[in-house]
């Protein structure tokens, strides 16, 4: 009964996904709806007695599989849409025949599904007690070859994806301490002042410079120019000059 | 008295669940749906007040006593403000992806055992609302749908902060999510179960180990007995998260509010506020029955014979959970975020293969434990995997070393060069005559002079 209910509530969730993926126009709507479709399947194999095949659905179907293809989309771009040129001879004419020879396989399961006597899961999984041994039992007993094979193929795959894209780097890749030495040996300076200051030098002994390009008097280092005002030593620049004597003049007051 | 084996009352185990009349279930539903929310209220402040705390500050203390009701306010405001919809948004996925975040997050905690069989009105029942044979991966499963609503939050912002959170938070979950994943297997190995109901019935007991004639007990806690496979997993649930010290998603410096960027103060933010803070609390509860023995009162109280009947364990499975939780608040209390690149270097490259060697040796350990195994194939596996291992460790640390012998070699010839010619600027220090407007032959103005 309840199996019944939620095949027919699924079943016009998933077809109106899958109707919704083939149609939208937008690339990020039609992953969403695969994954509906995706979700979907999972809740239908849960109903089905299959709980770790429903798990395993969603956690490396959705949650990686799509989750990767939506990170593809999200970065080609928000507004970009399918290029609807047909680049493929005769496209149209292939795509109807592999449709209708995927249709007839669909029939030819459904129809053996349906006619022939179901075997039913509890004699399978009684034996080793419970879905989940019995699963365990399969893969790494009888079908322990084909399941490494598999996972051989899959890291042959993934070695060769990043062997081709492996970019060699040439030279070292310089680290912040060879930076630090190649800027001093170049006589560069030392920290230069932050961003949105018009100042060029962040020394003690440098004022700040205003919009104008004039020495702001506010920012005279008053303890050095009291030491320029005694040795009479002034700065060869007049305006800079006029102002150590000017914040010298104004302390003593 | 045997103080260390305490007579254990058997927990319910997969073959108790699913009996249970539908008002049952209702009453369990809701009340974790009540239980989160009111986590959720009670999280914030104690978050707030305790990392305060930490920081020697008061924190909330104006709404209500000791400021108990400033997440109440805080919801209320958060329900009262005007909901923001930017003009550029894609409205459909800009609404659903905060509940696509926060319905998984609620979703997962209902595999989580609070308890024994309890009576209920009656009703002999578990206090654990479903357990199924696959429970702890329902939790993966759901983790990875509430991640769909964090990049579904970044995309249909169209923000580039906010896509930029989205990216990152996907990468850095499906990643850690794997790590997350391995550091359960060890688990799966010793309880034989993925149920969660089972896995806590597993640590009712450590059993013992025969060796030489010998019986030595073992722990129960898997925290003890796995402690490389909870050390992965205390890192992979911070990562998980988005917490500190992996709240890259979010990262205040670089990308203003992440994937949440465009979200203002309203329902949706309370939303996502509300579904972090779940997360937070399942992946605190699922370590909490996969390694710390779930609702069973730790030892010095399970001697008392009614510390693991009845309703009892609710409140040391709460007591728990406010530990871990308590965990999260000192760990963002002490460390600074991370950079992303580092992040995924170690998620990929240091949580993996440490938990894959883990699994390896805990998978060793377990074929020695099985009744009828053949040692000798078993001993004869673990020497040829050792004797690769160390040769490969060996071929390495030598090319490692020699490769790091030259690159000393080579800073000190620099060295050299550079103390045989000053003018190249010999050390990197500054250099005297900077173009200050006193020159190189100024006197040093003394400190204390004026």
């Amino acid at each position: 009964m309840g199996e019944t209910i939620t095949f027919w509530v699924l079943a016009v969730v998933s077809v109106s996904a899958a109707l919704g993926l083939v149609l939208s126009r937008r690339a990020v709507y039609c992953a969403l709806m695969l994954g509906v479709v995706m979700l979907s399947l999972a809740v239908l194999y849960a109903v089905q007695d299959a709980p770790f095949l429903a798990a395993v659905q969603i956690v490396v179907y959705t949650g990686a599989v799509m989750m990767l293809f939506l990170f593809v989309l999200m970065l080609v771009g928000v507004d970009s849409s399918d290029s609807l040129v047909e680049t493929i001879k005769g496209q149209r004419f292939w795509a109807i025949v592999a449709g209708a020879g995927f249709a007839v396989l669909l029939g030819l399961a459904v129809g053996n599904a349906v006619l022939s006597p179901p075997a039913g899961l509890l004699g399978a999984t009684q034996t080793a007690g419970g879905n989940v041994p019995a699963l365990a039992q399969l893969i790494f007993t009888r079908h322990v070859f084909a399941f490494e094979v598999a996972s051989a193929l899959l890291i042959t795959a993934a070695l060769a994806a990043m062997v081709l894209t492996h970019r060699e780097r040439l030279t070292e890749k310089p680290t912040q301490r060879a930076l630090a030495r190649a800027r001093f040996l170049t006589g560069g300076s030392v920290v230069l002042p932050g961003p949105g200051v018009y100042a060029r030098h962040n020394a003690n002994d440098m004022p700040a410079l205003l919009p104008d390009g004039s020495v702001s008097e506010l920012s005279v280092n008053r303890v050095i120019a009291r030491h320029d005002v005694e040795d009479e030593r002034f700065p060869d620049d007049p305006k800079l000059a006029e102002a150590i004597k000017q914040a010298v003049e104004e302390e003593s007051k | 008295m045997n103080l260390m084996l305490a007579p254990v009352p058997a927990g319910p185990s997969l073959a108790d669940f699913g009996k249970d009349p539908l008002w049952i279930s209702i009453i369990k539903a809701v009340f974790i749906f009540v239980f989160l929310l009111l986590s959720v209220m009670f999280g914030v402040w104690m978050e707030r007040k305790l990392i305060s705390r930490m920081q020697n500050r008061y924190g909330p203390n104006r709404a209500g006593k000791f400021g108990l009701l400033q997440s109440v306010a805080d919801a209320v405001k958060m329900g009262l403000k005007e909901d923001l919809l930017p003009r550029t948004v894609d409205k459909v996925l800009y609404t659903v992806a905060p509940i696509i975040l926060v319905v998984p997050a609620f979703m997962a905690f209902s595999i989580i055992p609070f308890g024994p069989m309890v009576s209920m009105f009656g009703v002999e029942t578990p206090l654990q609302l479903t357990d199924l044979p696959v429970a702890v991966l329902f939790v993966l499963a759901m983790a990875s749908i509430g991640v769909y609503g964090i990049v579904l939050m970044g995309w249909s912002s169209r923000s580039p902060y906010a896509v930029l959170g989205g990216l990152r938070s996907s990468a850095q979950v499906v990643s850690y999510e794997i790590a997350m994943g391995l550091s359960f297997v060890g688990v799966f190995l010793f309880a034989g179960t993925l149920s969660t109901s089972e896995i806590v019935a597993a640590q009712a007991d450590g059993g013992t180990w025969e060796i030489a004639g010998l019986s030595i007990p073992l722990p129960s806690w898997y925290v003890v007995l796995l402690i490389p496979s909870f050390l992965i997993y205390a890192i992979t649930m911070l990562g998980e998260t988005n917490r500190v010290p992996f709240d890259l998603p979010e990262g205040e410096g670089e990308l203003v509010g992440g994937y949440q960027t465009e979200y203002s103060s309203s329902l949706k933010f309370a939303l996502i506020q509300m579904g972090e803070y779940v997360n937070v609390f399942t992946v605190s509860a699922v370590s909490i029955t996969l390694f710390f023995g779930g609702w069973r009162a730790p030892w010095p109280i399970s001697m008392w014979d009614g510390a693991n009947v009845g309703w009892w364990p609710m409140l040391w499975f709460f007591i728990k959970l406010v530990l871990v939780f308590s965990c999260f608040i000192w760990v963002r209390a002490s460390l600074p975020r991370i950079r992303y690149d580092q992040l995924m270097a170690f998620g990929w490259k240091v949580l993996i293969p440490l938990n894959l060697a883990w699994i390896m040796l805990v998978a060793t350990v377990r074929a020695f434990r099985v009744e009828d195994a053949n040692r000798g194939v078993i001993f004869t596996l673990a020497a040829i995997v050792l004797i690769g291992c160390f040769g490969i460790w060996f071929r390495f640390d030598t090319v490692l070393q020699r490769r790091r012998e030259n690159r000393a070699a080579e800073v000190e010839a620099e060295f050299e060069q550079l103390r045989d010619e000053p003018e190249a600027g010999g050390f990197p220090v500054p250099p005297l005559d900077l173009p200050h407007y006193h020159g190189a032959d100024r006197k040093e103005v003394p400190s204390g002079s004026n």
